[in-house]
């Protein structure tokens, strides 16, 4: 029952450490699955082939996978970055295949006519798609990308036990200093809840705010 | 419906000539990308003969191949408990008494928040298990949860006359479930059970954090091999292909079975559409990821 009193510090960093790399990972599979988003909307047949590989590559590949291969493969190379940053990449990177697919099904929800209408209007392709297409996309792609950030938040535990320094990898520590195992997963269960449940919640606001009205 | 997409016009000569030149600049781009990299690859010594010599030996292709059995094996036990758990705690959620319904939904949403591999880890850890059944267990308590809310969804997504003609011809409630509501919503759910199958699938990888023998196990043993060099990157190029290749079969069956039901004339009326539907981006929604 006192692990979690007796190892404050030692939770408290694992717990930041998992913020911190959702809250990295979040931004880079945000930005990226909005470049990947755009080169699949492209008139530019090459870019489209590119978004078209990355996502089907990674949305099939297993996450350990990937880290496998970026933690321990990337370094052959002489490529020597913290592995913080290395795990970031990677949970970033595979996530930003699922935040593509999710924008892309969130423009396909704005009918069709609404784009014909402001073309014929005579807005161009900017105009479109900031005025019309955008705005009303980013309303039905909010719980989508809620629960893809969810996702990643708990993929996140993986980079643990790959030892970045991350909640589920205080385990080890503390089976070390020989404290009760049940009590400690309990703690890492609830800090991985506490996050899960922040984002929902920012989501469910979001929602409420921006959300179609159904 | 002559182009594939409203948000622009069909582009004239001069367009098309910009496009052109776009695309030619880009695969430029991503060709001397891959170049790059091939050349990393080459400058590093990834090709040479000591590092991919292993994979002719036997006994290396006998370790890769239990490795993969081991991945399928902890798959299959992994995808049928799942879905009997799915069907149990969706049973449970659709249950008319109380008790069953809270404790299903208890279970559902408790399983669904945590990381699959916090579950992996406090089975192997803290009871002791041996791998195999550590991961089986936290895979199916994952993927049993998602699945049953996929069930839930479906069984509700069967139209409402549908019950209400059963029950007005004096089923019981379960001859309901079973001979009227189960049949129809499972054509409306495949693709999406389907789909979380593959989740599973990618996830069985993550035997190899409790050192359970699958086939990403068999990889490491390989590449930090001294006597063959390290062949790190040879393994992940063999490895990949097939994890992504299997991941891929599934992922398209999963598309396929949705297409197929789309047109099927005996689900639905046949497909004559409205005028006005039809997607702003080419190549229409794609399956639940």
């Amino acid at each position: 029952m006192n692990v979690l009193t007796d190892n404050w510090s030692l939770y408290g960093r694992g717990f930041l450490g998992t913020v911190e790399l959702t809250v990295y990972a979040s931004l880079l599979a945000l930005v990226l699955g909005f470049v990947m988003a755009a080169f699949r909307a492209a008139p530019v047949g090459s870019l489209r082939a590119f978004g078209t590989v990355w996502v089907t590559v990674l949305r099939n590949t297993p996450l350990t996978l990937l880290f496998f291969a970026v933690l321990l493969g990337l370094p052959r190379f002489g490529v020597v970055l913290p592995f913080t940053l290395f795990a970031v990449l990677a949970l970033g990177c595979y996530t930003s295949a699922f935040v593509c697919e999710a924008l892309r099904a969130g423009i396909n929800t704005v009918p069709r006519g609404q784009g014909e209408a402001a073309r014929s209007l005579g807005m161009s392709f900017t105009q479109t798609l900031g005025a019309v297409v955008l705005p009303q996309a980013f309303r039905s792609v909010i719980p989508p990308i809620g629960s893809t950030l969810i996702a990643l938040a708990k993929n996140s535990a993986i980079a643990g036990a790959f030892s970045v320094t991350e909640l589920l990898g205080t385990y080890k520590t503390l089976n070390e200093l020989g404290y009760g195992i049940i009590w400690t997963f309990v703690w890492i269960a609830l800090g991985y809840l506490i996050i899960t449940l922040t984002i929902s919640a920012v989501f469910t606001v979001l929602e409420k705010r921006w959300g179609v009205a159904r | 419906m002559t182009s594939a997409t409203a948000l622009y016009d069909l582009p004239g000569p001069r367009t098309r000539r910009r496009h052109l030149t776009y695309g030619v600049l880009s695969a430029v781009l991503i060709a001397a990308l891959c170049g790059r990299v091939l050349y990393l690859l080459i400058d590093t010594g990834q090709f040479t003969h000591a590092k991919w010599n292993p994979f002719a030996y036997e006994g290396i292709q006998e370790l890769l191949l239990r490795g993969l059995g081991n991945t399928l094996r902890a798959f299959a036990y992994a995808a049928v408990l799942s879905l009997a758990l799915g069907a149990v705690l969706a049973a449970g959620r659709l249950s008319d008494h109380r008790v069953p319904r809270w404790a299903a939904t208890a279970v559902v949403e408790f399983f669904r928040a945590m990381p699959v591999l916090v579950m992996i880890f406090f089975v192997f850890v803290a009871l002791k298990v041996q791998p195999l059944p550590a991961l089986v267990t936290g895979l199916t308590l994952y993927n049993g949860s998602v699945l049953a809310e996929v069930f839930r969804a479906g069984v509700n997504s069967v139209e409402r006359g549908q019950r209400e003609a059963a029950y007005s011809l004096g089923m019981r409630k379960t001859q309901v479930m079973t001979y009227v509501l189960a049949p129809q919503g499972v054509r409306a759910m495949l693709p999406a059970v389907i789909s979380q199958l593959v989740v599973a699938l990618k996830d069985t990888s993550l035997g190899f954090l409790i050192t359970y023998e699958e086939f990403l196990h068999a990889g490491k043993l390989i590449a930090s091999n001294l006597d063959y060099d390290l062949p790190f990157i040879p393994v992940v190029m063999v490895i990949s292909p097939i994890y992504i290749g299997m991941c891929m079969l599934l992922s398209w069956s999963a598309t396929w079975v949705a297409r197929r039901q789309r047109r099927s004339p005996r689900t639905e009326g046949p497909d004559t559409g409205p005028a006005a539907t039809g997607t702003l981006l080419p190549g229409g929604p794609s399956a639940p990821g």
